[in-house]
Parts: C-alpha cells; sequence; structure tokens
C-alpha cells in the first residue's frame, strides 16, 4: 500500500483578494520505503505539496490518503496525533528546540507519543548513535555546526518510528560536502529504518539519489520517475 | 522534561526580559503587603484598644444604645449581679470569657471651683480589678504593655482623668502631666466662683480636706430622679486617652462612686455588663449563645446585646476605609501585573513563532501549546510572588526595627509604625495566589494566539 495517496489535489493562496494557484489537479502515489524526491524551480510548489503530504495545511479540493487515513476528515487533535504517530519533519533551518539538548530533542517527540520512559531512552541512544552524535548527547543545539544540527534533526524525525519522513531542502543551510554527507545519512537511515523521505530539493545531487522523483512547475506534476524498486523489507 | 521544565527553561531563555517581569511582580506584591501589613496592623490596634476598654460584647438595656446616654439612670440594668452571675456561669459562655464586669456611663459637669473653670464630661464607673484584666487583652501579641490602672489601690473618691480634662481643669501641675500648657487667665476666662446653687450642693457632700498639692474636682451628674448630684472627687491621676475627643472628656472612676452619683442610696444599677472574650473570633458564638439567654433565663429585664463593631462606628469605618484603599491598590497592580506578564508572553510568541509551527507540525496539539505558555506564566507568577512575599518580610522587619512612629488620625500620641506581614498567612496566600492567577490570566491571550496559529504559517516566520 502507497504511504501517500493524493487525487486530484488543489491548493490556492488567497493574497491580497488575489487567488494564487499552488497548486493544480495533482494526482501523486508516495511508495512505501522510497525516497522520494520533489523537485522544481523556486515558487513551482515544493512546499506546498510537502506541507499537504504533511498533515500541516489544508487542500481546497481532492483526497490525501496517509498511512492509510483519509486525514482530510481528521479533526486538529486528531491530526496533531496522527503526526506525532506517523510523520517526521527535517527543516531547512533544523528547527531545534534551543532550549533542550541534543538528547531531549531526540526524546521530545517520543513523549508527544507517549512511549514509555525506558523504551524512549534505548530509542534515543540509538538514534544518536546512528547518526553518529552520541558523544553530543548533552549538549545544546547552539554547540553544534550546521551538519551536527542537522543530524540530530534526522534523528529526532526518526525517532517516533514514523511511516513517512518529509525534509524540506534540508541541504539549503549546508556546505556541499557537510549536505552530501547528510543526504547519504538520510539514504542510509531511511534504509536501515524501512521508512520513506520526501524531499524537496532542486540540488542534483540529492535528486541523483532518489527512487523516485517527482517533477513539479506552475503547481502541476510534470513528470513522475520511478527509477528504482523500492529497497528490501516494504510495506 | 515536562511541561513545566520545559516552560522554566524557555524563562531563562531570556533572562533579563523574565528578571524584569519577576521585579514587576516582586515590587507589586511588596506594595500589597505592605500596606496591607500596615493597614492590619492599625486595625488590629484599634480593635485591641477597643477590647481593653469595652469589651467585645455588652449587655445593656434595650435601647440604651440609642437613647440611655441621655439618661442612664433610666436605662440601667436593675439586676445586673444576676446578670453577671448567669452569664460567667453559663457553660457555653464561659470556656469563653476573659472577663465579666460591670460597667456604668455617666454624663455630667466637673469643674475644679478653686481654678473657676467647668467643662461636660464622660464618666465611666468601673471595677478596677477587672479593668486592670482586661487591659492585659493582646489577642494579636501587639507590641504594647499597658500598665495598670491609676485607680488601682485607690479610695472609692479617687478618679482618674484624661489629659485633656486635666488641661482644662488646670490640674497639669497638682497631676504633674507632661507637656501640658500652661494656662493664662484672662479676664474673661477667670471667673467668678462656682455658681450659688452648685456650691451648695457641693456643700452636702461631705468633702475631705484638700491637701497640698491634691488634685480635687466637683462632679455634677443627674440622679436617677433627674435631680442634680454632686460628688466631690480626686484626682490621682491624668492619663492620655488615645483619642483625643475622649481624652478632654473622660473621668473614669470606681463603679461604687458612680452608683451613688446615678442611684444615690437606692439600689445601684450598671448600665452595661462587658463581656471580655478570649478572642474576637468568638463573637458570633457568644451573641448566639446570650440570644438564647436574654429570650430564657434572662427574660424578666428588657436587655440586648451589642458588640465592640457597634459600640464603636469609627473602628468599622477604619476597617472600611483600609480595605477599599488596600482594594484599590491591589486592582492597579494586578492591571500592571497583568499588561507586564502579557507583554512578556506576547514578546515570547512573536519570538518563537517558528518554534510553535515545529511543535505543532512534531504532533503538539493546540492545547499543549497553550499549556506551555500557561506554564511560563504560572512560574513567572509563582516565582514574583514567592520573591514579592519574600522581600516583603524583609521591608516589614526593617520598618519594624527603624523606631519609626506615627500620628494616627484623632490620636494625641504617635504610635510606632508596625508593618504586620509576618503571621498573616491569609494574606500572603492571597496576594500571592491573586498575582499568580493575574499571570496566567494575563498569559491567555497571547497562548491562544499561540496556539490558533497556523502551522505552515509559524514555520515561515523568520
Amino acid at each position: 500500500m502507497n504511504v501517500v495517496t493524493m487525487n486530484r489535489i488543489g491548493k490556492t493562496y488567497h493574497l491580497d483578494a488575489v487567488d494564487v494557484p499552488a497548486l493544480i489537479d495533482i494526482d501523486l502515489e508516495i511508495r512505501p520505503n522510497c525516497f522520494t524526491v520533489i523537485s522544481g524551480p523556486s515558487g513551482s510548489g515544493k512546499t506546498t505539496l510537502l506541507n499537504l503530504i504533511g498533515c500541516i495545511d489544508q487542500a481546497n479540493c481532492g483526497e490525501i490518503i496517509v498511512a492509510g487515513e483519509p486525514v482530510q476528515k481528521l479533526h486538529d487533535d486528531a491530526l496533531s496525533d496522527f503526526r506525532a504517530r506517523h510523520i517526521g519533519f527535517i527543516f531547512q533551518n533544523f528547527n531545534l528546540l534551543p532550549v533542550l539538548t541534543v538528547e531531549e530533542n531526540v526524546e521530545y517527540p517520543l513523549l508527544l507519543a507517549r512511549v514509555p520512559a525506558t523504551e524512549r531512552k534505548r530509542r534515543v541512544r540509538a538514534l544518536l548513535e546512528a547518526v553518529g552524535i552520541a558523544d553530543k548527547a548533552r549538549n545544546i543545539p547552539g554547540q553544534l555546526s550546521g551538519g551536527q544540527r542537522q543530524r540530530v534533526a534526522i534523528a529526532r524525525a526518526l525517532a517516533p518510528a514514523p511511516r513517512l519522513v518529509l525534509a524540506d531542502e534540508p541541504t539549503a543551510n549546508l556546505d556541499s560536502h557537510t549536505g552530501a554527507a547528510i543526504i547519504s545519512l538520510m539514504r542510509e537511515m531511511q534504509r536501515e529504518h524501512h521508512v520513506s523521505f520526501v524531499f524537496s530539493s532542486h540540488d542534483p545531487k540529492v535528486l541523483a539519489e532518489a527512487d523516485d522523483a517527482v517533477m513539479i512547475s506552475d503547481g502541476r506534476i510534470e513528470k513522475i520517475e520511478r527509477r528504482k524498486l523500492p529497497a528490501e523489507g516494504a510495506a | 522534561m515536562n511541561t513545566l521544565s520545559l516552560a522554566l527553561r524557555n524563562l531563562l531563555r531570556n533572562r533579563r526580559r523574565s528578571l524584569t517581569t519577576v521585579s514587576a511582580m516582586v515590587i507589586g506584591a511588596v506594595t500589597i503587603l505592605v500596606f496591607g501589613g500596615y493597614s492590619r496592623n492599625i486595625v488590629l490596634s484599634l480593635q485591641t484598644s477597643y477590647v481593653m476598654r469595652g469589651g467585645h460584647l455588652q449587655i445593656q438595656r434595650k435601647d440604651y444604645f440609642l437613647f440611655g446616654s441621655g439618661n442612664p439612670a433610666a436605662y440601667g440594668i436593675a439586676d445586673y449581679q444576676r446578670v453577671i452571675g448567669v452569664v460567667a456561669r453559663d457553660p457555653v459562655l464561659s470556656p469563653m470569657l476573659a472577663v465579666v464586669t460591670p460597667t456604668i456611663s455617666l454624663g455630667g459637669i466637673a469643674g475644679n471651683f478653686a481654678a473657676g473653670v467647668s467643662r461636660t464630661i464622660i464618666g465611666a464607673g468601673l471595677v478596677v480589678a477587672d479593668r486592670n484584666r482586661m487591659r492585659r487583652w493582646n489577642d494579636y501579641g501587639l507590641p504594647i504593655d499597658y500598665p495598670q490602672s491609676p485607680l488601682t489601690g485607690t479610695a472609692e473618691d479617687a478618679v482618674v482623668i484624661g489629659n485633656g480634662v486635666a488641661r482644662v481643669l488646670e490640674l497639669c501641675e497638682p497631676l504633674a502631666v507632661p507637656n501640658c500648657p500652661r494656662h493664662i487667665k484672662t479676664e474673661a476666662a477667670a471667673g467668678a466662683s462656682a455658681p450659688a446653687d452648685i456650691t451648695a450642693l457641693a456643700a452636702l457632700e461631705s468633702r475631705p480636706t484638700a491637701q497640698t498639692g491634691e488634685a480635687r474636682i466637683e462632679l455634677l451628674a443627674a440622679n436617677v430622679h433627674g435631680a442634680p448630684n454632686v460628688a466631690s472627687l480626686r484626682a490621682v491621676k491624668a492619663e492620655r486617652q488615645g483619642f483625643k475627643e475622649f481624652d478632654d472628656m473622660f473621668i473614669g472612676m470606681h463603679l461604687a462612686q458612680a452608683q451613688r452619683l446615678l442611684y444615690g442610696n437606692e439600689k445601684p444599677q450598671a448600665t452595661a455588663v462587658v463581656l471580655q472574650l478570649a478572642h474576637t473570633s468568638q463573637i458570633p458564638a457568644a451573641k448566639a449563645r446570650l440570644a438564647e439567654l436574654l429570650a430564657t433565663t434572662l427574660k424578666d429585664e428588657p436587655l440586648e446585646v451589642q458588640d465592640f463593631e457597634v459600640l464603636n462606628p469609627f473602628y468599622g469605618q477604619a476597617v472600611g476605609m483600609f480595605a477599599a484603599i488596600f482594594g484599590f491598590m491591589a486592582v492597579l497592580i494586578g492591571a500592571i501585573v497583568l499588561f507586564t506578564v502579557g507583554n512578556t508572553m506576547s514578546m515570547a510568541v512573536i519570538e518563537r513563532t517558528a518554534e510553535i509551527g515545529t511543535l505543532r507540525a512534531m504532533g503538539l496539539r493546540r492545547s499543549g501549546i497553550r499549556r506551555l505558555f500557561m506554564a511560563e506564566a504560572l512560574l513567572l507568577g509563582l516565582i514574583g510572588a514567592a520573591a514579592g512575599v519574600a522581600v516583603a518580610l524583609c521591608v516589614a522587619w526593617l520598618v519594624n526595627h527603624a523606631g519609626l512612629t506615627w500620628l494616627p488620625p484623632g490620636q494625641v500620641d504617635p504610635v510606632p509604625l508596625t508593618v504586620r506581614v509576618w503571621g498573616e498567612t491569609p494574606m500572603m496566600l492571597v496576594t500571592a495566589a491573586g498575582l499568580a492567577l493575574v499571570a496566567i490570566v494575563s498569559a491567555w491571550w497571547p497562548a491562544r494566539r499561540a496556539a490558533r496559529m497556523l502551522i505552515v504559517d509559524a514555520l515561515r516566520h523568520v
């Protein structure tokens, strides 16, 4: 079963009494256990599409099914709980909570998902080891480099064992070397945790790593390339 | 890590702003508590003063309070000894009682005919031993030490007079009244000797020979039949009476002397039976029991019970005035705290907009965002209130040990400036809880705004 199915999705912004269509008639399926990249020029609707997939924005029309759940029917609290259980986010600006330590940042989504304390500690330790930042567990984000922060963000996104991780231009604020390392790490995590990653990016390196590439322009999907079969362990 | 822990870290993130907000709350708490402690002290001092003098409750003949002061002879309690006996032996009342004593209030004219001066007075007939016990009542532990009555151990014709009476009757010198201005006689003031009829009445009173330096006065009062009666009395001491109006009119005498003035050879009465209770809080229970007794055992005479607040209307006025000022101040300070904390929380919401979006994206519900900001305000409130109470206690201690005095309205003597904060647990708790509540209320709107943000808008915020 696809992790995301979008049928005839439309999204229009109302700016100063002018309707600006951001997404038009989108039909999209995100395969499970895949590394999917949404690519396109600035203003093409990549972030809007990611927001809709991530259930943090509402479409004006159409149907979205995420992890088997028609999410448009969920009210706000149920949608919050759904996100806490099934979706992880990686942001361009890392968006770590500056008052929490690295391990607390990773633990926070587990608190929201009401995971018992011992299991939380175990998962946090394992994830920090996996992203190679266990030695910084007690540091606060302000004491880390950009690459280290994004590693923490990856660990945080994976902490509640989501079905789907969304990353909006995750390498945009990193130098090319660090960006490549982060992409490589995400690819590794995606395979290891059997989770679907969806990126928005116009970085050719990211695009090269993709199992599926979705080309978007002026709010419409121009092309979907299914390049590779889903990795082993797919649902 | 729970919401409170996260809230505390968020407060520490901008230490200067949090400190400024807490400081505003501390200043507010100190202002409320110090003024509250000051007014509380005044109220308790007043209450103690009234209870020392007139007890908590007085049993009087019906309507004496309204009409009897003009005719105390007609409004006396005929069988007051029986009333005292019933009250003192009552199993419900007796555990509450500190003192039960009869008293007589009378009006009259006191004259120092040797000096050719006189003035209207308010006389009080007292059982001296009982009054000495009443003077020891200090339920609130105030820093006061009333000496025994100067009438202690004196003969029946002894009286104690207010300093003002001594001044007007030109008895300051024989009574060694300190700081008493000397009277310079003018022609008009230097009246002739007493009127013949009064002199004749005074002559009927057996009058001991005046010793050198002795202060004697003649006291004229209307007896039970409305006829004038005169007693020649020996002033043993002038004593300040607190309030100037009272100081200028008060003459205290033995109960028997007052009874002789009013009732002559007839059966002596009392105008009131004074009940001093162990604690002021016992007034309602004592009143209820007295009402039962007056309707049953003591129903032979038309009696009623008045409490000290009715007998001393100034007390209620003072309490009301201080309560109004305190309330006004509390509202003003509450408004200041409301806007200060509200502003702090609004700034925090604006600064942390992207963070709010992140938390919501991760799955924190709107209520969680609201709870987070409310928890920050609650912590600010609790820290501000706790620090405010602590600082107020220090300020109160400093004031209480600075040796400051002030002259309360209507009083003749300066009194120590005392701020009663320590021990006033309800006041401290209410102030602290009030400040914390105001802080929470002030965070409600910013927290609501934060919770209602659109996630995508919040995430876009730079």
